[in-house]
C-alpha cells in the first residue's frame, strides 16, 4: 500500500470511530433532553449518564487526531478549506464549544438545570451536520479559485438539493446509532423500563435513516456524475451495508442478541461510510485536491506513521482498559458500582 | 473614523483573543493533576484523609475547567486553519509531527481521565488509583511540550529548505525541526510556570476559606502543600526565565533589544523596568539596574548585548512589548516572595502564617501568575512580530482572505464571555453546596 493510501484510510478509520462514538455521544444528549421534555427522565437520565460521563473527552479527541492528521498528511487541505470554511467551520466550533462544556456543567456541577440541559441535547444533535459540510464541499462545485484566491460559493451551497440531503442523514442517523446503542445498553443494564423507551426510539428512526440514505445516493448523481459512477461501481458495499441494517432492526424487533444487533449497526455504517469513501478516492477535495499530488513528503510521511503505530501501542490497551471498566463491567453498568 | 475591513488585523485579534483564554485553562490542565498526584501520594503515604479529601476536591472542580479547555482547544486547532491557512499549509510540511504526537497525549490524558474520576472507590489497594493519575499527569504535560514546540519552531524555524525555484519545501527533518534552539527554555518555561500558577490558584482557594473564618486544619494542610510547591516552582520559574533571555539574547534579539529598550549595542548593558520613551526614543522615569542586561543576557556583566540601531529597522517588534517582560518579571518576583515568606514563617513556627495579611497576598498571588503567563505569552508572540515564522514568513502573508474573520471576532468574543461566566458559576456553586467540613463529617474521617 502506498503511504498516500496508508494515511488516508488511517484518517477515515478515525473519522468512523468519530461517527460511530460522536454519534452515539450527541444522539444520548438529545434523548436525555427529550425526555426530560417527555417526563421519562427518572427513567433513562441515569444510564445516559453512567455511559457519557467517563468517555466523552475521548469522542473529541478523535475529531482533533482526523484534523491535525490530515494535515499532517496534506497539507494542502489546510489551505483550500482553511479558507473556504470560516463560516462552517466556526459554527461548528461554537456548537461543539457549547455542547463540551454545558455537558460539563450539568452533568458535573449544576445538575438538574433544564437550559443547561437543553443547550448540551440540542448543540450536539447539530454538530454532526454542522460538520458534514466539509464532506459537501468536498464534491466539488462549492469553491471557485479566482485569480489564485479560494473563494467559496455560499448560495452554491444553500440551494444545493444534496448539501440538504446530507445534513438530513447526519440529523437522522445521529438518532438512530444512538438510539440503536442504547438499547443494548440498557439490555446489558438490565433496565427493562428504559430499555423499551430506548427500544421504540431504534426501531422510529430506523426507516428514516435508510430513507435518507438513499436520498443521498441518489443525488450525489446529479451532483457529481462522475463520483456516482463509482460509487456503483462499488454498489456491493452498499447492498451489504443494506443487509446489514436489516439485520440489525430484525434483531432489535425480536428483542434477541442486542449486542449483535449493535455490531450489525457498525457494519452497516462502515460498509456506507467507506464504499462513500473508496469512492470519493483519488480526491479529497474534488477537483482541486487529490491523494497522489498532494501529499505530504516522504519523510514527513514516515515520521507520522511511525508515530501513529507508537501511539496506537499505547491508544490500544488504554482504550481498552476503559471499555473493560465502564462498558463491559457489569457492574457498573447496572449501578451498582459508584464514584 | 472610516475603517477599512482588513482579515489580517482581525485574524490577529481572534487567534489572540481564543489563545489567551484556552491558556487560562490549559496552564490549570497542566498544572493541577501534578497538584492532585501529590495531594493524593501524601494521602496515601501518611494515611492522613485529608489530604485524599484535597486530591478528591481538586480532581472535581477540575473536570469543569478541563471541559473548558478541551472545547477552546479544539477551537484553537480548527482555526489556526481557519485564519493562518498559508501557515499551516507550511506547518504541515514541516512541524506536523509534533502537533500529531501531541493528539496522541490528549487521547491518553483523556482516557485516563474519565478512569480516574470514576474509579475512587472501585480498588482494595489505594496505590492503583493513584497510579491512573500518572497518565493523566504525563498526558497534560506532554501535550503542553508537543504544542509548544510548534511555537518554538515558529520562534526559530530550521529543519527543512526552501527550493529556490519553486518556493516548495524540501529536505525536510520533523526530529531537527522539533529539536531548535528554542524548544528547551522554551518547554521548560511553559512547563513550569504552569505548575506555579496552579499552585498559586489552589493556595489561593484555601487562603479564601481561611479568611472567611473556616479554621480546619484540612484548610491549613491545603496552604501548606500548596506554598511550599510553590516556592520550589517560582525558583524553578525564574532560573529557567534567565535561560530564555539568554535564548533570546543569542537567536532573537531583536525581542529581547525591543524587550529591554536597548538600542545601542554596548557592553556592561543595564536593564530598565518600567518608564515611559519619549520621541527620540529617550527612556525617561525608568528604574536602571547597571549591568543587569547584560547578566540577563549572557552571564557575564561585561558580555555585549546587541541594540535596536543594529538591527533590520523592518524587523522590530512593537517596543511596548517592555511593559510585558516587566510585568512578568516582576510578579515571578512578587510570587517567589510571598511563598518564601510563607515557608520561612511556617518553619520558624514562632509567627502565625495564617494572619490576614499574608492569607490575603496568596490569594492575590493565583490571579498575578494567571496574568504573567497572559503578559509571558503577548511578550513572546507580539515580540515575534513581523514574523509568523521567524526568517521565512511575515504574519500579514499568512493570513485568510475570507471576508467576515471581523463577524466571527465579535461572535467568538461572547462566546467565550458567556463560557467564561457560567463556568465561574458553576464551579462556586459546586464548592459552596457542599463545603469540606462537611464532606469530611460525612465521609467519617474515610476518604
Ligand atoms: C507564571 C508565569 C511566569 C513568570 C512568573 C515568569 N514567566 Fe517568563 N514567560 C512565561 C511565564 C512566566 C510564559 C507564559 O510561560 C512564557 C511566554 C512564552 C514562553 O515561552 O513562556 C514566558 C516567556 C519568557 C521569555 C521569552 C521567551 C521567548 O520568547 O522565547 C523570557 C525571556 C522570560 N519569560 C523570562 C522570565 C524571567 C526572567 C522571569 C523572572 C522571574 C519570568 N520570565 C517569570
Ligand atoms: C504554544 C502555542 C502557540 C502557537 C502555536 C501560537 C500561534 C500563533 C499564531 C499562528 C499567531 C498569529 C500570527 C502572528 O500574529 O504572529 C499568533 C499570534 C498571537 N498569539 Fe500565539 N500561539 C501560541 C500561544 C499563544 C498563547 C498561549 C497566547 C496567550 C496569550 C498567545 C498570544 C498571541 C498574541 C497576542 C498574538 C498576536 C500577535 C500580534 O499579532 O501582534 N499565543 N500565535
Ligand atoms: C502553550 C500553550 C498551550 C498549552 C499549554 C496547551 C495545553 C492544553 C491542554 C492541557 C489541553 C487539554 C485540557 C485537558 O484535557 O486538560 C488542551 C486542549 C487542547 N489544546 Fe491546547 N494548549 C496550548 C496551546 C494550544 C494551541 C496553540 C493549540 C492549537 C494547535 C492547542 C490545541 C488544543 C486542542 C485541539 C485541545 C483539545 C484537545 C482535546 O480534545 O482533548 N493548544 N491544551
Amino acid at each position: 500500500m502506498s503511504y498516500e493510501l496508508l494515511g488516508i484510510t488511517v484518517l477515515w478509520i478515525f473519522l468512523y470511530g468519530y461517527l460511530i462514538v460522536a454519534s452515539i455521544d450527541f444522539g444520548a444528549g438529545f434523548f436525555s433532553y427529550y425526555s426530560e421534555i417527555t417526563g421519562n427522565k427518572q427513567l433513562i437520565q441515569p444510564m445516559i449518564e453512567r455511559y457519557l460521563s467517563p468517555v466523552w473527552e475521548v469522542t473529541n479527541v478523535f475529531l482533533i487526531f482526523f484534523m491535525v492528521g490530515l494535515i499532517g498528511f496534506f497539507p494542502d487541505t489546510a489551505y483550500y478549506y482553511g479558507t473556504s470554511l470560516l463560516i462552517p467551520g466556526s459554527i461548528a466550533v461554537i456548537l461543539l464549544a457549547i455542547r463540551g462544556s454545558y455537558y460539563a456543567f450539568s452533568t458535573y456541577g449544576t445538575k438538574n438545570n433544564r437550559f443547561y440541559l437543553f443547550l448540551y441535547g440540542a448543540s450536539g444533535w447539530l454538530i454532526p451536520a454542522a460538520l458534514s459540510t466539509v464532506l459537501i464541499i468536498s464534491e466539488g462545485g462549492f469553491i471557485k479559485v479566482i485569480n489564485g484566491e479560494v473563494q467559496f460559493q455560499y448560495m452554491a451551497l444553500f440551494t444545493s438539493p444534496y448539501a440538504w440531503t446530507v445534513v438530513g442523514l447526519a440529523l437522522i442517523s445521529v438518532l438512530y446509532i444512538s438510539s440503536m446503542f442504547l438499547t443494548y445498553y440498557a439490555y446489558k443494564a438490565k433496565d427493562h423500563k428504559a430499555f423499551e423507551i430506548v427500544r421504540k426510539y431504534a426501531l422510529a428512526w430506523s426507516l428514516p435513516t435508510i430513507v435518507a440514505s438513499l436520498l443521498v445516493f441518489f443525488s450525489i448523481r446529479n451532483h457529481n456524475v462522475e463520483h456516482f459512477e463509482r460509487m456503483v461501481d462499488l454498489s456491493w458495499m452498499f447492498v451489504i451495508s443494506f443487509l446489514c441494517f436489516l439485520v440489525a432492526v430484525y434483531f432489535v424487533w425480536k428483542r434477541v442478541k442486542l449486542g449483535w444487533a449493535f455490531v450489525f449497526v457498525m457494519f452497516q455504517f462502515a460498509f456506507a461510510f467507506f464504499g462513500y469513501g473508496a469512492s470519493h478516492l483519488p480526491y479529497i477535495l474534488y477537483p482541486y485536491i487529490n491523494i497522489h499530488e498532494h501529499f505530504t513528503n516522504e519523510t514527513m510521511a514516515i515520521a507520522l506513521v511511525t508515530v501513529f503505530i507508537l501511539g496506537l501501542l499505547l491508544l490500544v490497551p488504554s482504550l481498552y482498559l476503559l471499555m473493560r471498566l465502564f462498558l463491559f463491567d457489569i457492574k457498573y453498568v447496572q449501578g451498582n458500582k459508584n464514584s | 473614523m472610516l475603517s477599512v475591513y482588513d482579515p489580517v488585523i482581525f485574524s490577529r485579534l481572534l487567534t489572540s483573543l481564543t489563545l489567551a483564554f484556552h491558556i487560562i485553562f490549559a496552564t490549570i490542565g497542566v498544572g493541577v493533576p501534578v497538584m492532585i498526584a501529590l495531594a493524593e501520594w501524601i494521602g496515601i503515604k501518611r494515611n492522613d484523609p485529608h489530604y485524599l479529601l484535597l486530591a478528591r476536591r481538586w480532581a472535581r472542580g477540575f473536570t469543569i475547567t478541563v471541559a473548558v479547555g478541551v472545547v477552546t482547544g479544539t477551537a484553537i486547532g480548527l482555526q489556526l486553519s481557519l485564519l493562518w491557512p498559508k501557515f499551516m499549509q507550511v506547518a504541515g510540511q514541516s512541524i506536523a509531527l509534533p502537533l500529531f504526537m501531541e493528539t496522541f497525549a490528549f487521547f491518553f490524558e483523556a482516557i485516563f481521565l474519565g478512569i480516574y474520576l470514576y474509579t475512587w472507590d472501585r480498588f482494595k489497594n489505594r496505590m492503583t488509583h493513584f497510579y491512573l493519575l500518572i497518565p493523566v499527569v504525563i498526558g497534560s504535560s506532554a501535550s503542553a511540550f508537543f504544542i509548544t514546540i510548534v511555537n518554538a519552531f515558529m520562534n526559530a524555524p530550521q529543519g527543512f529548505d526552501v527550493d529556490a525555484l519553486t518556493g516548495k519545501i524540501i529536505n525536510v527533518q520533523p526530529l531537527v525541526a522539533m529539536f531548535n534552539p528554542a524548544t528547551p527554555t522554551k518547554v521548560a518555561h511553559v512547563l513550569i510556570s504552569a505548575y506555579l500558577t496552579s499552585a498559586f490558584v489552589l493556595a489561593g482557594i484555601a487562603a479564601i476559606s481561611l479568611l472567611r473564618g473556616r479554621k480546619h486544619v484540612y484548610y491549613k494542610k491545603a496552604l501548606k502543600l500548596t506554598m511550599v510547591s510553590a516556592l520550589i516552582f517560582s525558583i524553578g520559574t525564574a532560573i529557567i526565565g534567565d535561560l530564555s533571555g539568554k535564548y533570546l539574547a543569542e537567536y532573537q534579539p531583536e525581542k529581547l533589544a525591543a524587550a529591554e529598550w536597548h538600542f545601542e549595542t554596548t557592553d556592561q548593558a543595564p536593564l530598565v523596568i518600567g518608564g515611559i520613551l519619549t520621541e527620540n526614543n529617550e527612556i525617561k522615569y525608568g528604574l536602571k539596574i547597571p549591568l543587569a542586561l547584560s547578566i540577563l543576557a549572557h552571564g557575564s556583566p561585561n558580555a555585549e548585548v546587541i541594540g535596536i540601531n543594529d538591527l533590520p529597522k523592518d524587523e522590530i517588534p512593537p517596543l511596548w512589548i517592555h511593559y510585558m517582560f516587566d510585568l512578568m518579571a516582576i510578579i515571578g518576583v512578587t510570587l517567589m516572595l510571598i511563598a518564601l515568606t510563607y515557608v520561612v514563617g511556617q518553619r520558624l513556627g514562632k509567627w502565625n502564617v495564617h494572619n490576614k495579611g499574608l492569607l490575603r497576598l496568596i490569594v492575590l498571588g493565583g490571579p498575578l501568575a494567571m496574568l504573567a503567563i497572559e503578559f509571558g505569552w503577548i511578550f513572546a508572540e507580539v515580540g515575534r512580530q513581523p514574523w509568523i515564522l521567524r526568517g521565512y514568513m511575515k504574519t500579514t502573508d499568512a493570513a485568510t482572505t475570507s471576508g467576515h474573520v471581523d463577524t466571527m471576532l465579535l461572535v467568538f468574543t461572547i462566546l467565550y464571555i458567556i463560557l467564561a461566566f457560567t463556568c465561574v458559576k458553576v464551579i462556586r456553586k459546586m464548592f459552596k453546596n457542599y463545603p469540606a467540613e462537611e464532606e469530611i463529617a460525612s465521609r467519617g474521617g474515610n476518604v
